[in-house]
């Protein structure tokens, strides 16, 4: 009874996650696709070890149970070189194979690692701020809030810093995260194969505004692409340095905001800001 | 500077939620006093236990402050899943979000802090002089003042739910968000003073054991012929020694930089948040494995017991600990791949996280393998054997996962990773200490506890763990970060998060039921006496005195000279005519007490800036050693008259 409930909910479970929507194991590029393997390999490899332990201890658990007398009691059996060999080397072996592949996916999927393509990246700062993600377009000369946009199948290279409490910036469906951290610029390398809109948000605690700092991830055609960025250059919101103290004040769940951007160098200015270690007297 | 520095009547907290936790626990608070006056037991309460250096006692404490504890955290974590079932698109559930934070804060801090930590201590208090065929600890002063260091530890920041409110900041406090930057508030102090004196008592408990284990074995017993509980606790202990130091230098700093405006971690003017975030760690994944050791050696306990045979591969036992020991200095990292630390260094604490897998894994083997040709009895303990197999394999394979960088990137921070942790903490953990507290209850109370209550709560427990955290698995893959308040509909998570608001509250059925237990087995305690002293038919000294044993454990110190002592001796049972000896015992005292106090007053005083109270703390603290260690008459003599006359007592109870 209890395990028929059990089986027709997990059955429906089954269901309902078939038709969800699970971006990891859907991944939208490259990167990402390669960590979705990254994982399935694991996985399976481990399984190796992990289904001999699961039918052993339901096979002794049954066998060896104090009621079952027929079957055999020895406790003079308590160590044997060969079994316990089996059980070091097989671990070992497996772990010897993962560890060639960590590390030569640390070095492929390392996040600062350009991607290869024969189109040029496309450069995009990213900033976290208290509670929002400023992307800035240095050479197209755009900026937004919680949104960007860029063209698929074209590598982008973001540069990643935060003018708050450190974030984690990572959009699933494309690929891994990385911290954005006061006086220090990560970058993180992913390309969009398929057309779409994702979702990107923070992955680490920075305050009250934490759960709305997610943001837009648009993966356009060439075309669109580009008239989008003729019409956010044309807004009457400017980007500069006063424009962004502004900005700057703690603000939470704000929706997509577009700015021409009138302050190329902002982004090292925030990261410099942080980097110098001059000592200011704190009023 | 005013006198109460900056704690004002604006600091006492408000709202519905916190005014729940307050009444709880001032109720508590007057039903303990009511009771004690009631029943006349001031005396007996100073006596036996507020001056208690007997480590049997002040296991007994540890135990039932982290019970406490326990509920408390489980609170905490139902009002968060509760909040995240119902927080979702326009509806904004019953917790702003920076009580939210609080809550999860506090939730991380306290399970790990004051309440795994808590029952290994206790258990090891409790167990290893015993195990050993020791009389007491190799410190029983330093043990009492560690408990209490605990304690008041605890109190503290309980003591935020009255007074300021905690810190927000996630159970780690990274800077520079925990910086008075961002958390100007006492919220982040109360986690800085709460931890620091909690660990400097476990610091010094640290030495203690190790010390004990090392100096105070029964004669005979090698080290190789010790079992593997001690084994697993002095490989514990090792971790402690090491990885302490390095949490109360972090925290002191941290300390410096909110109350004396220095900048080791600040965001601005030099400080670096990532330093902090390394040595947190370097403490932090020790820690883990300073939890796991002792679970691992109280299954390596019961397994052995309940099949009827001795623990298999005893050799490679002992090296799997201390190749465990060894990696677990090794990994730190892998909490922070997405530092952007660079490839061959992510790769390396890859690797090396990923060849724990290979000692963990010969640890299941070799138990599996003491029940095969075994007669394996599936009392409660063993039960919470076989759901630790089944969750911590499963946690394991995600633990290999999360080890390769370049997966972790996916999966880091997402509730995956909360999944994964928890996997390895309840079903390790948790679990392991459940089954040890079944297992050696009888020895320390004299009556056995209910079976078919502690089996309805291990299955309220594991389907609950189950419903409560696979869910989390799959939400982690869908992009669902940790600690989030509120989220969108259109995300599609609602109804995870709902199964797993109900796992958590069938985990409360099974705390539940083991409270029933508790107060059924005591109530109907004539019905369930030890009066053998061995209930299980045991293997290990401990199962070899009086339950419970006598406040000096044993008349005689046994002879150890083969692994099982217990066992060995049972099977070459020869009646020797007793011959009894004086004993001489450590003396109650309440300096520890005092001396905790005092340490309560100084984090007090840090926290609200009162700083003439953490001055007066200091040099109380200070003076209390200085005349602690310039006074005699630590120590008494128990006449061998009296210990013959306690022994025929203890013989005739039952006869």
């Amino acid at each position: 009874m209890v395990g028929g409930i059990a089986l027709l909910a997990i059955i429906v479970a089954g269901i309902v996650l078939s038709r969800s929507n699970i971006p990891i194991l859907q991944p939208a590029g490259p990167v990402a696709q390669k960590e979705r393997n990254l994982m399935i390999t694991a996985f399976s490899l481990s399984m190796i070890v992990v289904i001999p332990v699961y039918l052993l201890l339901v096979w002794f658990s049954l066998k060896y149970r104090h009621t079952n007398k027929s079957a055999r009691y020895d406790p003079a059996f308590s160590h044997s070189r060969w079994l316990e060999g089996v059980w070091w080397a097989v671990p070992l072996a497996i772990i010897s194979v993962l560890a060639v592949i960590t590390w030569r996916s640390s070095h492929e999927l390392d996040p600062f690692k350009p991607l290869v393509s024969n189109q040029p990246p496309l450069n995009i700062q990213v900033v976290s701020m208290r509670w929002k993600w400023l992307f800035i377009y240095p050479t197209e000369n755009v900026a937004t809030i919680n949104y960007v946009n860029f063209p698929v199948n074209r590598p982008v290279n973001f540069e990643i810093t935060s003018d708050a409490p450190m974030n984690s910036f990572w959009i699933p469906q494309l690929g891994g995260q990385i911290y954005s951290m006061t006086g220090m610029s990560t970058n993180l390398n992913l390309m969009a194969s398929k057309l779409g809109t994702y979702r990107g948000l923070s992955a680490n605690i920075s305050g009250d505004g934490f759960a709305g700092m997610h943001f837009s991830v648009v993966a356009s055609t060439q075309q669109n692409y580009q008239k989008w960025l003729a019409y956010v250059r044309d807004s009457s919101n400017k980007l500069d340095k006063p424009a962004y103290d502004k900005l700057s004040r703690p603000s939470s769940n704000n929706p997509p905001a577009y700015y021409a951007l009138a302050d190329s160098g902002l982004y090292s200015e925030i990261v410099s800001k942080y980097a110098e270690p001059v000592f200011k007297a704190e009023n | 500077m005013s006198l109460l520095g900056r704690l004002n009547w604006d600091a006492v907290q408000h709202g519905w939620v916190i005014a729940g936790g307050q009444v709880t626990l001032v109720a508590v608070m007057l039903a303990v006093v009511g009771l004690l006056t009631y029943k006349k037991r001031w005396g007996w309460l100073w006596r036996e236990w507020l001056t208690t250096v007997d480590p049997k006692r002040i296991g007994v404490m540890y135990i039932v402050f982290a019970m406490l504890m326990l509920l408390r955290g489980l609170a905490d974590a139902a009002m968060m899943r509760a909040q995240q079932a119902v927080s979702v698109g326009p509806h904004h559930g019953f917790l702003d979000p920076n009580h939210y934070q609080q809550i999860f804060t506090a939730h991380g801090t306290i399970m790990i802090f004051f309440v795994a930590m808590g029952l290994m201590f206790g258990l090891i208090n409790l167990v290893v002089p015993m195990q050993i065929g020791s009389r007491d600890v190799a410190f029983p002063f330093l043990n009492a003042t560690s408990f209490w260091l605990y304690a008041m530890g605890g109190m503290l920041l309980n003591l935020s739910l009255v007074l300021g409110g905690f810190a927000a900041t996630g159970w780690l406090a990274y800077p520079p968000l925990s910086e008075l930057a961002y958390s100007p508030g006492p919220g982040v102090d109360y986690w800085i003073w709460g931890l620091q004196i909690a660990g400097v008592g476990s610091l010094m408990s640290g030495i203690n054991f190790l010390v004990t284990i090392i100096k105070m074995r029964a004669p005979g017993m090698k080290l190789m012929k010790m079992p593997m509980f001690c084994w697993s606790v002095l490989g514990a202990m090792s971790l402690v020694v090491f990885a302490f130091p390095i949490l109360t230098a972090t925290l002191t700093m941290l300390a410096l930089d909110r109350t004396l405006g220095m900048h080791f971690f600040t965001a601005l003017n030099g400080g670096n948040p990532m330093m902090y975030v390394n040595l947190i760690w370097a403490w932090g994944h020790p820690e883990v494995y300073i939890l796991v050791l002792p679970a691992f050696g109280v299954y390596s306990e019961i397994v052995p017991t309940f099949s009827r045979k001795p623990l298999f591969g005893y050799t490679s036992m002992v090296w799997a600990i201390w190749g465990i020991v060894l990696l677990s200095f090794l990994v730190w990292l892998h909490h922070f791949f997405t530092m952007g630390a660079g490839a061959d260094v992510n790769a390396f604490f890859g690797v090396m996280t990923m060849a724990i897998a290979v000692p963990t894994g010969v640890k299941i083997f070799n138990w599996l393998f003491t029940m095969y040709r075994g007669r394996v009895r599936f009392t409660t303990p063993m039960l919470w054997f076989i759901g630790f197999v089944t969750t911590f394999t499963m946690g394991g394979v995600a633990g290999v996962i999360m080890a390769i960088p370049a997966a972790d990137f996916e999966l880091h921070n997402s509730l995956f990773l909360v999944a994964h942790f928890h996997t390895m903490i309840i079903g390790g953990v948790v679990f392991g200490y459940f089954a040890g507290l079944t297992y050696w209850f009888p020895k320390f109370f004299g009556f056995r506890l209910n079976e078919r209550l502690g089996k309805y709560a291990f299955y309220c427990w594991f389907v609950g763990f189950l419903l409560a955290f696979i869910p989390l698995y799959i939400l982690g893959m869908m992009g669902a970060t940790r600690r989030l308040d509120h989220y969108d509909a259109s995300l599609g998570w609602q109804w995870l998060f709902i199964v797993a608001a109900v796992g958590v509250a069938l985990v409360l059925v099974g705390v539940g039921f083991q409270v029933l237990q508790l107060y059924y087995s005591i109530k109907n305690r004539h019905a369930n006496l030890d009066k053998t002293g061995d209930p299980w038919l045991g293997r290990t000294l401990e199962w070899s005195t009086a339950s419970p044993p006598p406040f000096y454990n044993f008349a005689h110190i046994p002879l150890a000279s083969e692994r099982d002592a217990y066992w060995e001796m049972k099977k070459h049972k020869g009646q020797v005519t007793p011959k009894y000896e004086s004993i001489t015992l450590p003396r109650n005292t309440i300096m520890p007490l005092t001396i905790s106090l005092m340490a309560f007053m100084f984090g007090f005083g840090m926290i609200w800036h009162m700083y003439w109270l953490p001055i007066l703390g200091f040099f109380g603290i200070v003076g209390s050693i200085i005349w602690r260690s310039t006074s005699d008459e630590h120590e008494y003599k128990l006449p061998a008259a009296k210990v013959r006359q306690i022994e025929e007592e203890l013989e005739a109870r039952y006869a």
